[in-house]
């Protein structure tokens, strides 16, 4: 009995995914993490000249609670590790994040016992953007690259079973202490 | 000075930048309008002799360079089969680690043989770390016309020191001819 049944399959569930999707991606409020020069740059993109207004994400949020997207610029110190996780924790759900830069990638030129080596040790990273700082188009483009991947996020039932398909490739991979050379 | 007066000065700024020209750089819409400079530090490639034999000698100079420890070289020698710059020796692995690379260009600097360079291409962004390691594949610059992809012998008659010299222009017929029968020899061993 309802909509459903005379739709062909899947048709309500893939639009209302897509009109989620279209909405998520459209306010995209970012929590502002600037730990160092790649603030800058940041700061440079949600200004008039760069103007992430047109992607309707120009307030850049102080408190986690109304932020979706954490941009972590700049390098995490060891110190400054679990204040980032808390604040990653304190978002709400859906969240992203976007590691901005070579440090908060992978910890950069900064190969030392201070300095994390790359933010996808304490959280979980969607997007990782090279660059010392990267200009401001690269990380336009690092943020459409994300809503493209917002606008697939799959609903319900199907994201759950996309979370548990994940978490199993996950646990499978190689952790990031143990891989050498390059990877590191 | 009186109170109102400066308020009205304050927002006549505000007010007047209504009709001023907006500065916003429309990025991805049109991106061809403003193009980084042509010294912007962008994607390294690795170059071609005008033959489409590699520039690139294997002295892992750049890796020595690079102060985030980015790249890594492996260089090997050269055989009369198997040929891929003029010289001895050519790298055989040719990474660049993206996600540490600062883009300072001290590589490009030290590099000898003028082998890697840097574009202007700066869209790197990516969902994984495996993605942001840059391959010899990924790095090595597109074959121009005129070039055969190596690996194939030196142009006949010439020395090392002639490529370095500029006296090559092209790949000659029988090069051509060489990559196009290895070519051959390769489907032939598939089938």
């Amino acid at each position: 009995m309802g909509l459903e049944e005379k739709l062909p399959t899947g048709v309500l569930l893939t639009t209302v995914e897509l009109a989620a999707g279209y909405a998520r991606k459209g306010s995209l409020w970012p929590a502002s993490f600037g730990l160092a020069c790649c603030a800058i740059e940041m700061m440079a993109t949600g200004a008039g000249r760069y103007d992430l207004a047109r992607f309707g994400m120009e307030v850049f949020r102080g408190s986690p609670r109304q932020a979706d997207l954490m941009i972590v610029a700049g390098r995490v110190s060891q110190k400054m590790a679990p204040v980032l996780r808390q604040i990653y924790d304190q978002m709400a759900a859906p969240k992203w994040v976007l590691a901005m830069g070579a440090c908060s990638s992978s910890g950069g030129m900064f190969n030392n016992y201070a300095i994390v080596q790359g933010v996808d040790h304490i959280v979980p990273v969607d997007i990782y953007l090279p660059g010392c700082p990267p200009r401001p188009e690269m990380l336009i483009d690092a943020i459409l690259e994300l809503h493209d991947k917002i606008q697939h996020t799959k609903l319900g039932v199907n994201r759950e079973r996309e979370i548990a398909a994940l978490e199993k490739e996950a646990l499978a991979a190689t952790p990031l202490h143990l891989q050498k050379g390059l990877m590191r | 000075m009186s109170r109102v007066p400066q308020i009205v000065r304050g927002f006549w700024v505000t007010f007047s930048t209504m009709f001023k020209k907006p500065n916003t750089e429309n990025y991805p819409e049109q991106k061809d309008k403003y193009p980084p400079k042509p010294r912007f530090h962008g994607r390294h490639q690795l170059n071609r002799h005008p033959d489409g034999l590699e520039k690139c000698i294997g002295c892992e100079l750049c890796a020595w360079a690079c102060p985030a420890d980015a790249i890594l070289v492996e260089g090997a020698d050269n055989t009369e089969e198997e040929r891929f710059s003029p010289g001895e020796r050519y790298g055989r692995v040719y990474q660049i680690n993206y996600l540490r690379c600062i883009f300072c260009g001290l590589c490009i600097e030290v590099c000898p043989t003028r082998a890697l360079t840097m574009t202007n291409e700066f869209e790197l962004a990516d969902q994984t770390r495996e993605s942001l390691i840059f391959e010899k594949q990924d790095l090595l610059g597109p074959l121009m016309p005129n070039m055969v992809a190596a690996p194939h012998s030196m142009v006949e008659g010439t020395s090392e020191r002639d490529y370095y010299q500029g006296k090559i222009s092209r790949a000659t017929d029988a090069q051509i001819a060489e990559v196009a029968a290895r070519a051959g020899i390769n489907a032939n061993g598939q089938v």
